[in-house]
């Protein structure tokens, strides 16, 4: 029987692999958008999870509320990460050095 | 509560999202051309959304609330935003880069920044943080064309996208153990004990809010966004988003989590000192003046949660009454850092480019060193009744030794001040600046520096008040 720790755990090791993935990731930009995502949908398991154990609708609507808020702010990153090819002409992490301090 | 009544409470935010919309239609079919328009029409919407606050109680079942406490901060927040319009047009006209869609932004981040300091849900709390990080996302990088502008607004969009997913993930935990997003039932949760569960949630909002509020240890991204933004858009990011973080942290520490002070109080106290001592350390040996601004307000936030550690009343009261001061210094030093032109017009950002400037602009100087001696705390200005207020909160909560590191941190703080204020009226002079006579500029910049001169002591018993009866309204 799968129950809610299965959840909390399988969200927990996502939200982890976000984090690390943001940090360690040494490559490339893009990548570190799709760390954002992949944080975004652990928390997105978490609450739907608590809101299927709790019986409370509130948790599924905010996962609809995120996922919302998840679309606009990739189309953000997009875009701004565009400007920023333009001008550099390279996406590499460790490019992003203009300014140190 | 019917929807009528529940719209009629949220006017203010209903006011600038409708301007914010058909402004953006202006701007679209109009082009640049109708940017001072739309500038002046956005500083109005500011205006009218300030004159419909006022009103107070709970709207959208709970979601949502007007009190004391919003409407002490939001004519706050109004102000930033409407200074940084008015100091845009002029920068933004020299560098050859006026654009329309600037003030739409602005009024789009504002609203989002009234949703937080309004909120009583985390959900409401989450879509208001949202629309203002995405807003602040495009400001930063507005200079398309300006390499350091967009990997300001690069740097800006990963670390505050990781904030609000590190921030997202404490929510559901706290929804979670505690069955429910509202603030008071939340609260209620907490009361009967801690949970593990419940902990780690506060540990990562706590950890969320941090981020947006540029405190230590996750404050890395702010000097070089600082650095990077247009300087309207630094003053903007100086101002009124840390008046929301603020302001949103408190409410969700005092309403939300008060039943469970002594779990935050040590992450707070930690940051706090941390903030401080990092903020004056850091801005030693810096070359640029919006850089040094970047850790002068992470040193700020340092003090501010000093207040907010307290956990009292008087301590929300002295934070907010920081915030105001706070707010001031930072639009005023923000002023007067656009007036630094090199002959070329172009706008310079460095330190050393300040010498002598006590001989070829005797005004400007003293207003600078007004702001500096403020941001340091030192006695005749504003800025040292602003920490006094939250170190003699912390002491009467019994955080003897954290009012104790704080106070000898600030002395550290002190040093980069006064080195400002030595360059600009000891050194030898250097090239003089291009002329940037703006009247608004100027008008900023004389009327901040008023407010933190000593006369601003006139406005305390008033301040004191308000900031009061604000605190009193989440108690």
């Amino acid at each position: 029987m799968i129950g809610l720790q299965h959840y909390l755990v399988v969200s927990a090791i996502l939200f982890v692999m976000g984090v690390l993935g943001i940090f360690i990731n040494r490559k490339n930009i893009i990548i570190i958008l799709m760390a954002v995502e992949l944080i975004l949908l652990a928390v997105n398991i978490n609450l739907v999870a608590f809101s299927a154990y709790l019986g409370d609708l509130v948790g599924q609507v905010f996962a609809m509320f995120v996922l919302t808020v998840a679309a606009g702010e990739a189309a953000i990153g997009l875009a701004i990460l565009v400007i920023y090819f333009r001008g550099r002409g390279t996406i590499a992490v460790d490019d992003v050095n203009r300014m140190k301090g | 509560m019917s929807i009528a009544s529940s719209i009629a409470l949220t006017l203010p935010e209903v006011i600038l999202s409708a301007t914010a919309i058909v402004l953006m239609l202006v701007a679209a079919y109009a082009g640049d051309k109708a940017t001072r328009f739309v500038n002046g029409a956005a500083v109005v919407a500011l205006i009218a959304a300030f004159l419909s606050l006022g009103h107070q109680g709970s709207a959208f079942d709970g979601l949502y609330s007007a009190d004391a406490f919003s409407d002490f901060t939001k004519p706050l927040i109004y102000l930033a935003a409407g200074v940084s319009i008015l100091l845009s047009t002029r920068f933004f006209a020299a560098e050859g880069k006026l654009r329309a869609e600037y003030s739409v932004l602005i009024l789009l981040a504002t609203v989002g920044m009234g949703m937080m300091v309004s909120a009583t849900n985390l959900l409401t709390l989450y879509v208001g943080l949202e629309m203002q990080s995405l807003a602040a996302y495009v400001l930063a990088s507005f200079m398309r064309k300006d390499q350091r502008s967009a990997e300001a607004g690069l740097k800006y969009f990963v670390l505050g996208a990781l904030a609000s997913g590190i921030l997202l993930y404490g929510i559901s935990l706290l929804y979670g153990f505690s069955g429910t997003t509202d603030y008071h039932g939340v609260a209620r949760a907490l009361a009967d004990g801690v949970n593990p569960g419940e902990l780690f949630g506060i540990v990562f909002v706590m950890a969320g809010l941090s981020f947006k509020i540029a405190a230590v240890p996750f404050h890395m991204w702010t000097p070089d966004v600082y650095e990077g933004a247009p300087t309207p858009v630094t003053a903007y990011f100086g101002s009124a988003p840390k008046v929301a973080a603020v302001a949103l942290l408190v409410r969700v520490s005092i309403e939300a989590m008060g039943s469970a002070v002594a779990s935050w109080q040590q992450i707070l106290i930690f940051t706090s000192l941390a903030s401080i001592i990092l903020g004056a350390v850091g801005a030693i040996g810096q070359t640029n003046i919006k850089r040094l601004l970047a850790y002068s307000s992470i040193n700020n936030v340092g003090f501010v949660l000093v207040g907010l550690a307290a956990g009292t009343a008087e301590g929300v009261a002295a934070t907010m009454t920081y915030m105001v001061v706070y707010v001031l210094m930072t639009l005023g030093s923000f002023a007067c850092v656009l007036q630094m032109r090199g002959e070329d017009g172009r706008h310079v950002e460095d330190i050393a480019s300040l010498a002598g400037l006590s001989r070829r602009q005797p005004a400007l100087a003293a207003a600078i060193a007004i702001f500096m001696f403020s941001l340091a705390g030192i006695p005749p200005l504003l800025g040292f009744w602003a920490k006094f207020l939250v170190f003699d909160a912390a002491v009467a909560a019994g955080l003897m030794p954290l009012a104790a590191i704080g106070i000898a941190a600030s002395t550290i703080g002190a040093f980069y001040y006064l080195k400002i204020v030595k360059i600009m009226y000891f050194d030898e002079p250097a090239a003089a600046y291009h002329p940037v006579g703006s009247y608004v500029e100027s008008g900023v910049i004389a009327l901040t520096a008023l407010a933190v001169s000593p006369i601003g002591y006139l406005a305390i018993p008033m301040l004191g008040t308000a900031s009061a009866i604000a605190a009193k309204a989440l108690f």
